[in-house]
């Protein structure tokens, strides 16, 4: 994409690694624009609240024990399996286009989670994951004085 | 898990609704077998209630309606995929037997059995020897 004029380059000798590091950051970041790869499934939104915050993703047609939710930490990690219906000798399909196969994500998340108090609830085809950060985590308001 | 597109496809050729939601193509499956046409399409956030499947002559139509998807109390500070209603349709040859088909709906999956007509499943005919 970008190539080093390594002329020039001789002029920033000093920081000549560290500009190169930069250089292939930003290519890699646009080479891959716009493009998914099975590494982003399921996709996610994320929802804040001051003490917790609130995962969810499609996962249309699964079994609740099909799917795995673990959290380590600040680690939240999403995995499970996706089942075809079992086919029959001499039936074909004639279209495919759903996710099947098995999956897995990881979520560095922003502070330490409260893993006991983590819920997961599963419902029309959504997940839902509710996140409390630990309490030595929070925020402290600290009263100011006059 | 297959290399293809993961985002849902937003569905252009719809009729605008009066709300101002996006509608997204259903992703289907669908197969055959020797009694009835099976067709399974992922739709996230609908229930037996939110989804629609209408046949008017031969075109069958399925849709479904979304609540906006907003968790309540907190916001959105990260986003992938984005939450509207679906519709699809799909036209149907002759050999369905229109009266029989039946739907049901589990975990924003909708699966249609579209069984075939007496007259067009294959018949095996008994061969006796003489």
């Amino acid at each position: 994409m970008f190539n080093s004029n390594i002329w020039r380059m001789k002029r920033y000798a000093d920081n000549v690694m560290g500009m190169l590091d930069l250089q292939r950051e930003i290519n890699r970041l646009f080479s891959n624009t716009g493009q998914n790869t099975t590494s982003d499934y399921p996709a996610i939104n994320i929802w804040e609240k001051d003490d917790s915050i609130v995962v969810t993703t499609e996962l249309p047609g699964m079994d609740a024990e099909q799917i795995n939710v673990s959290v380590t930490g600040a680690m939240l990690t999403i995995a499970g399996t996706s089942k075809a219906d079992p086919m029959k000798e001499g039936e074909t399909y004639l279209r495919q286009e759903r996710e099947i196969g098995s999956f897995q994500r990881n979520f560095q998340l922003p502070f330490q989670v409260d893993s006991k108090a983590v819920e997961a609830r599963y419902e029309k085809g959504v997940l839902h994951i509710t996140l409390p950060r630990i309490k030595e985590d929070l925020p402290k308001k600290i009263k100011i004085n006059l | 898990m297959s290399e293809k597109d993961l985002q849902k496809t937003q569905n252009t050729a719809v009729t605008e609704k009066i709300r101002n939601v996006k509608t997204f193509v259903p992703r289907v499956d669908i197969y055959e077998t020797r009694e009835a046409i099976f067709l399974i399409a992922d739709m996230p956030g609908v229930d037996e209630k939110t989804v629609d499947v209408e046949l008017e002559k031969n075109i069958l139509t399925i849709s479904g309606h979304v609540e906006n998807g907003k968790v309540k109390d907190y916001n959105l500070v990260f986003s992938e995929y984005e939450v509207g209603d679906y519709e699809r349709e799909f036209t149907l040859s002759d050999e369905i037997d229109r009266d029989k088909i039946k739907a049901m709906v589990r975990q924003g999956v909708l699966r249609l059995e579209l069984p075939k007509a007496e007259k067009v499943k294959p018949k095996k005919i008994e061969i006796n020897a003489v």
